[in-house]
């Protein structure tokens, strides 16, 4: 066994910018009590923001109405293609447009027991309440949502919750949303307020007297590294899903960014909480470069299901209903299919592992529309869901109108990320890190619908009033230049790796160590965890690791376009990332969320939280690769959601 | 399946190109198009050849990356975008050529990566509606009748991957501005820019070199969102209303 496992715990971590007093005045008081910045003054400020998806994006926009000068990157060839657009759902806010009993409250209590009473109850009700400005703002941009006849907005329900607070556009909400963002970051370059670097990667971060004060980073079209300076930073990259190889993210969607900035002192929290999605389109074989998901709004009218008997290779449509197994209905009553999304991840998981799975090897489930046709009619359903449709159809080549769809769960969203306090700062100074990059709003377990609600809280409303109180409060008298000896140090570090990876000329590619050490993930750190599973992954990592530095080979140079490079530089980070996650996973010896360790569950094999023990998000400080890091707890306080075993029988 | 590839290989935005030809062998029908050109690539690194460059992202036919001319058609033979075209569409045996998007408002940064910027500076000149973060009504303040709400979500959803310039005989980008100006400007919202938007789309447009319609119909037939002809059709009417109205 390596050393790694043995962490210290250090000095607890502490959020000192959460006011105190009752949670719905916090955010007002936050406000308040922020030191602002003279707006004649903020066009002197230069912030950088990495990334352009939903928080990236309307924060570049946000901070450049307000007159800051933005630097923003993005590797993609244009801010509108971040992966925020994949989203299909929908977003919530508590509108109570249905007036259906939705409130604020409801929306705050929601969510912090669907993140299994993992997040902070300051941040979540924050959340709850900026939710209702977010449409607003983004109708104001022309974002297209679903429309009744009577020209209002329309909601639907969606996975975990029993209100209709989710506003959709047809299955590509996150689209609508991230072009509504991209336009108003367009708005903001043509005005000369923003200097876009797209196709730019940021492959370190530049800290200066304990402060973030730039990036280095690299042209992706002439792999030029140069360096860029900025008053304060803001990480808003994604999550690190990708780090499982085979994921529902966008393939070029790396945790590069968070990483390296994890191992320049910003603390990580709660790696190992990663969502697996539970409507996803099954592999078909080793050629798999990523997976699909489907939208989870089709648990609201189609009816999962897998064979009674095991091994029943009969057809759908030849099992007759007595002998099909709607288990998600069986055991969960109330909520049925529309559990969240980690009891119907594991439940599938259960009924595979049964050998009752559906389709090549035995890893699908059903999800099967012809109650809905024959109850809403087949026009109805295509209005709902014709897109959903026609992408499994073309993906699978079958017609999921005529027999079921077959889905089963892939990785989907890391509630994890670096640790920011309330006001969104990571451990170093006047770096920040906002939307999936984060660790902040979702706990254990993201409700549906919830991402895109954070990722625009952040960006639009939350980052834009807190960054103010940094800025003003540490005002930077000397710029950071390139001859700086330690912008010096961080280059020539990022030069060298470059290098070392283009220099060892073995014998395997990126993407074989990133499928290896993917699939070990997958197996050990998945959807379900054990000490000995955990242990076996943490013995693995490092010898893949040595491996890697033994036989890699990167063809090409690092002054062109060499996209071999690129996958090899973010393997690299994967390969320590990894290692981490497992040690989050074996250190927190509860189930919580979308982490369930096998020998923490309830007799009727429920996930058993451990709040005595384990009512804190771990924050882990680097210490050196392959070294074990310390661990920071930082105590959640339940004032208002009081910790229950959560319930949806 | 064993494919013969014809693939265009250049080096640099300077350097000469050419097509080069290349064998695989074993690929699925289940395979998608860009993880054929994986199974390429990872056999030419290790053969120590520069691996196939190509833009691609999301794999999920959303993110508007993926851009290859596949037997002369853009983003291939169905009506999809590269990533979501399988190798069912195609037999063992075939010969496929492979091909950048082809116009001068889209140069080649290399291999089959262009650079697609002159769509970003459309959308910077007016694709937008002035709603700075804040300021915004109520949402239900303005009701958007329902087939208004539906028209600009049809084109709302372009994703910008310029299959609409490829197809097109004259290398226009018509359908990409219309897109944008008939999903905004159908809006309340939209209205107060109405026709500065349509103007400075259209100027900017001309401005990068794109060419002009001639209503051959390929960028409505290539297009793998389904953005209609119509929609160009419903630019010109905005356009000629607006240079009416507003004296320049």
């Amino acid at each position: 066994m390596t050393t790694y496992v043995d962490y210290k715990t250090g000095e607890p971590v502490v959020d000192a910018k959460a006011p105190s007093g009752p949670v719905n005045e916090r955010w007002d008081t936050r406000r308040f009590e922020a030191k602002l910045v003279n707006p004649a003054n903020r066009r002197k400020h230069t912030v950088i923001v990495v990334g352009t998806g939903l928080a990236g994006g309307s924060a570049g926009a946000t901070l450049a109405e307000q007159g800051y000068h933005v630097v923003q990157f993005c590797y993609q060839d244009s801010p509108r293609r971040a992966h925020s657009i994949a989203a299909q759902g929908g977003i919530n806010a508590a509108k109570n447009y249905r007036n259906d009993g939705d409130s604020i409250h409801r929306l705050f209590y929601d969510t912090v027991k669907g993140g299994d009473f993992r997040a902070r109850e300051s941040n979540v009700h924050r959340l709850a309440q900026i939710s209702v400005e977010i449409i607003d703002q983004c109708v104001a941009q022309g974002v297209p949502f679903a429309r009744e006849y009577g020209g209002l907005l329309d909601t639907r329900s969606f996975g975990g919750v029993q209100v209709s607070r989710t506003f959709y556009a047809r299955g590509q909400t996150g689209q609508q949303l991230l072009l509504g963002a991209y336009q108003a970051l367009s708005r903001q370059i043509a005005a000369g307020n923003i200097e876009m670097h797209p196709r730019t990667e940021m492959l370190d971060l530049i800290v200066v007297d304990g402060r973030a004060r730039g990036i280095v980073a690299r042209d992706l079209v002439t792999g030029k590294i140069d360096t860029y300076f900025a008053d304060a930073v803001v990480l808003a990259s994604g999550g690190y899903g990708n780090v499982f190889y085979l994921s529902t993210n966008a393939m070029n969607s790396n945790a590069t960014a968070i990483w390296r900035a994890h191992r320049r002192g910003a603390y990580f929290a709660n790696p190992c909480f990663t969502q697996i999605h539970p409507t996803c389109i099954p592999r078909t074989g080793d050629h798999q470069s990523k997976l699909t998901l489907m939208s989870e709004s089709l648990r609201n009218d189609g009816r999962i299901w897998v064979p009674k008997a095991k091994g029943d290779d009969r057809p759908a449509s030849k099992i007759p209903e007595d002998e099909r197994d709607y288990y998600l209905e069986r055991i969960y009553p109330s909520f049925g299919n529309l559990v969240p999304r980690d009891i119907a991840s594991r439940a599938a998981k259960n009924v595979c592992d049964e050998g009752r799975g559906v389709g090549p090897g035995g890893q699908g489930v059903y999800l099967d529309f012809a109650d809905a046709i024959e109850r809403m009619g087949r026009k109805a359903v295509e209005a709902k869901y014709g897109n959903l449709f026609d992408m499994y159809q073309r993906i699978t080549d079958e017609d999921p109108y005529e027999v079921p769809m077959r889905i089963y769960p892939a990785v989907h969203y890391t509630m994890g990320g670096l640790w920011v306090d309330y006001d969104l700062q990571t451990t170093i100074p006047g770096l920040f890190a906002i939307g999936e990059a984060n660790f902040s709003d979702h706990g254990a377990n993201r409700l549906g619908a919830s991402a895109l609600m954070q990722g625009l809280a952040d960006g639009y409303f939350v980052l834009p009033a807190t960054i103010n109180d940094y800025l003003a409060r540490n005002p930077h008298h000397e710029a950071v230049t390139a001859e700086h000896p330690v912008v010096q140090e961080v280059l020539a570090e990022t030069e060298d790796r470059l290098s070392l990876l283009l220099s060892v000329d073995g014998d395997r590619t990126p993407d074989s160590f990133h499928r290896e050490v993917g699939e070990l993930m997958w197996e050990f750190c998945g959807m379900a965890r054990t000490d000995s599973g955990l242990r076996k992954a943490l013995e693995r990592i490092p010898q893949i690791r040595e491996e890697f530095w033994r036989r890699i080979k990167v063809p090409g140079v690092g002054e062109e376009f060499n996209q071999s490079l690129e996958k090899a530089n973010r393997v690299v980070d994967y390969l320590e990332l990894a290692e981490l996650m497992c040690l989050d996973a074996l250190h927190r010896g509860e189930s919580c969320g979308g982490h369930f360790r096998e020998e923490s569950q309830t007799p009727d094999g429920e996930a058993a939280r451990k709040d005595d023990e384990f009512a804190y998000a771990a924050a882990w400080e680097f210490t050196e690769t392959g070294a074990a890091p310390v661990l920071h707890k930082e105590d959640l306080v339940f004032e208002y959601v009081h910790p229950t075993q959560r319930s949806y029988a | 399946m064993k494919l013969t590839l014809r693939v265009w290989r250049q080096k640099n935005a300077d350097a000469e190109g050419a097509m080069s030809t290349y064998e695989v062998d074993g690929i699925s029908s289940d395979m998608s198009f860009l993880e054929m050109l994986d199974t390429l690539n990872e056999e030419l690194i290790l053969r120590g050849e520069d691996p196939v460059a190509f833009d691609h992202d999301c794999r999920e036919g959303i993110c508007g990356a993926c851009s290859l001319v596949i037997n002369g058609d853009a983003h291939g033979p169905e009506r999809t975008t590269t990533c979501q075209l399988h190798m069912r569409s195609f037999k063992d045996g075939d010969t496929i050529d492979i091909e950048p998007w082809r116009a001068s408002a889209f140069p080649v940064i290399k291999d089959l990566v262009v650079d697609r910027s002159a769509f970003d500076r459309i959308i910077q000149a007016g694709g937008y509606i002035t709603a700075p973060t804040g300021a915004a009504p109520e949402a239900h303040a303005s009701p958007v009748p329902k087939p208004d709400a539906d028209f600009a979500f049809e084109h709302a959803e372009c994703i910008g991957c310029g299959a609409c310039v490829a197809a097109c005989p004259n290398g226009a980008a018509m359908l990409f501005t219309s897109a944008k100006i008939n999903h905004l400007n159908v809006l309340p919202q939209g209205a107060p820019e109405r026709e500065t938007r349509v103007l400075d789309m259209v100027a900017q447009m001309d401005e990068e070199g794109f060419g002009g319609c001639t209503l051959a119909g390929e960028c409505a037939t290539a297009c793998p969102k389904g953005i209609p002809l119509m929609s160009i059709t419903g630019m010109n009417k905005e356009w000629l209303r607006a240079t009416r109205k507003v004296k320049r």
